[in-house]
């Protein structure tokens, strides 16, 4: 330490302080550095943050379970979607001409997409076929089914609402002896479905308020545990932000390891479930999987995880640093 | 460097710790602060580091009257005062070395320019070869002496200490005082408070009596340093 840089023989004069450019280029190492300490700092306890964090994993698997649940059911009825059709039997005494008639009537019309007919020899020919009633059948003089018109609405039409409308309107032609809307249970089911999304949205919510205070709770603790430290920083002239940024980067870490947790939860679940899922898909005749958190997913949820883990400990620390002056 | 113009000071509990006290420190200039306990000593030291505010009167601090300055503004006048206490305020979980580059990190100094800094100031305190150790591991003299090293290893223009040699014997205590000494020789200016009156009456610097947060006296003739 020699006199000329120490200033005059007048003694030393306050500074400003380093050069901005000098203080940018530490703060970049700085924040490399508090980063890291972050890490080291959940390290330092693992026990006690390894069970911070399972709970934060916990809190938010439960939601990203739900929405995993309701994507597979969303898939497995997916096939169903657009299943929404009328069947119109036709009156038995109906000539093949008739029929016709009806149905290109029905063609033209702007609520319906498609018309199909099964002619009443290839409905009873189906029936024998699937039914196992082949033998039986075979008894009987005639034919005792009807021809029958499958009305597929257009997509316009085929909301609960309207396909009941057109149903009404169908049974009123003449040449029809019943309408009857078909799978009008997957509608009910969609419903159901769209009540379990928002009840998953709303539990998401809260949860994630669970988060937000965990990390806020922890983080306090830290702040309590280093009041010391952070008095003697304050002394030699820290900064608020200074202070803030170790904390703010445990939080963030608490929150990238509770998403890379709840993730490894769910999935594991979902492989737990994969095989009696898959027998009972069988049972169905069904090719269905039953499919975990895809890579998209699994990453929005550790980046809104780590969001929430950093806000919850940007409110704690706003709320507790202020508190802690030297004394 | 400190003018303190009809200040006092009353704790919230009622306590009145300063009482119209009025006085410079030049700028290179060495002083002791005297008194007994509760005398309010302290309580000028920090108002002095912004720790604590006037309840009337001014406390200007390189022309700028720290009881006016904003929260967000305390930090920087700290980077500019060194400051010394009794009980060393050392980071017990950090080497000497890390402790004492604390303020070169806080204030954005380079890599290199902080190991630099942080040897120097070392060597000046005669720790140079124990920086990888931990304060725990070293006597109250040489965590003083690790204290003195943080304080000064900014080149702060204004070095403050509370009680520096309280828990020393005489010898180290005339150590660290030479310690001050050289600083000041280099145009720090430098505010001791003190009690070891023996020590003090042995050193040609001015004093600053304090009783019941009073001004008792100011022999502001003696001046010391350059």
């Amino acid at each position: 330490m020699s006199q000329s840089e120490l200033g005059g023989p007048k003694g030393a004069q306050f500074s400003s302080g380093s050069t901005f450019i000098s203080r940018f280029k530490m703060g970049i190492r700085h924040h490399g550095q508090e980063c890291s300490k972050g890490l080291h700092e959940i390290f330092r306890a693992p026990i006690s943050s390894f069970m911070t964090i399972a709970v934060l994993a916990i809190a938010l698997a439960l939601p990203a379970g739900f929405h995993v649940f309701l994507k597979n059911a969303q898939m497995v009825s997916s096939g169903w979607d657009n299943a929404t059709q009328i069947s119109l039997f036709l009156k038995m005494e109906i000539s093949a001409e008739e029929v016709e008639k009806v149905q290109n009537e029905l063609k033209n019309s702007v609520k319906i997409a498609d018309v199909s007919l099964i002619p009443k020899d290839q409905g009873l020919k189906e029936f024998s076929e699937l039914s196992g009633f082949g033998e039986a059948l075979s008894f009987l003089d005639s034919n005792p089914l009807p021809d029958t018109l499958v009305i597929t609405p257009t997509v316009a039409h085929s909301s609960p609402e309207a396909s009941e409308a057109l149903l009404i309107e169908l049974q009123e032609i003449p040449e029809v002896e019943l309408a009857q809307l078909d799978l009008q249970w997957v509608r009910k089911l969609y419903s159901m479905m769209a009540i379990a999304q928002k009840a998953v949205s709303a539990l998401g919510v809260i949860l994630g308020l669970s988060v937000l205070l965990i990390v806020g709770n922890t983080i306090r603790l830290a702040i309590q545990n280093k009041r010391e430290e952070i008095q003697i920083i304050k002394l030699v002239g820290a900064t608020d932000a200074f202070i803030r940024r170790p904390f703010l980067y445990s939080g963030l870490w608490f929150g990238i390891f509770a998403g890379i947790l709840a993730w490894i939860l769910v999935n594991s679940s979902v492989l737990w479930l994969k095989d009696p899922v898959r027998n009972l898909a069988g049972l169905y005749e069904s090719q269905f999987r039953l499919s975990g958190l895809a890579f998209v997913e699994a990453l929005q949820l550790i980046v809104i995880a780590s969001f929430l883990g950093l806000l919850g400990s940007w409110i704690s620390v706003g709320r507790h640093l202020k508190d802690i002056e030297p004394t | 460097m400190i003018q303190f113009n009809e200040v006092s000071k009353r704790y919230p509990n009622g306590h009145e710790a300063l009482r119209n006290i009025s006085f410079t420190l030049d700028s290179g200039e060495m002083s002791f602060l005297t008194g007994h306990s509760g005398a309010g000593k302290s309580t000028l030291l920090k108002l002095i580091c912004v720790m604590e505010k006037p309840t009337s009167g001014q406390v200007i601090i390189d022309n700028r009257n720290v009881g006016r300055v904003g929260r967000r503004k305390i930090p920087y006048i700290r980077r500019n005062i060194g400051m010394i206490f009794q009980d060393h305020r050392l980071l017990f979980d950090r080497t000497v070395f890390d402790n004492v580059a604390l303020p070169l990190i806080i204030a954005g100094y380079p890599h290199r320019e902080i190991g630099r800094r942080v040897r120097a100031a070392l060597d000046k305190v005669g720790l140079l070869s124990k920086e990888k150790l931990h304060p725990i591991m070293l006597s109250g003299g040489e965590q003083q002496r690790v204290g003195i090293a943080r304080a000064v290893v900014n080149k702060p223009p204004l070095l403050l200490a509370d009680e520096p040699t309280g828990n020393l014997d005489p010898e180290l205590s005339a150590e660290i005082m030479s310690l001050f000494e050289q600083f000041n020789q280099v145009g720090v200016s430098v505010l001791i408070a003190s009690h070891d009156l023996s020590l003090i009456a042995r050193l040609p610097h001015r004093v600053i009596s304090l009783k019941e947060g009073r001004l008792l006296e100011d022999n502001n003739e003696v001046t010391g340093g350059a």
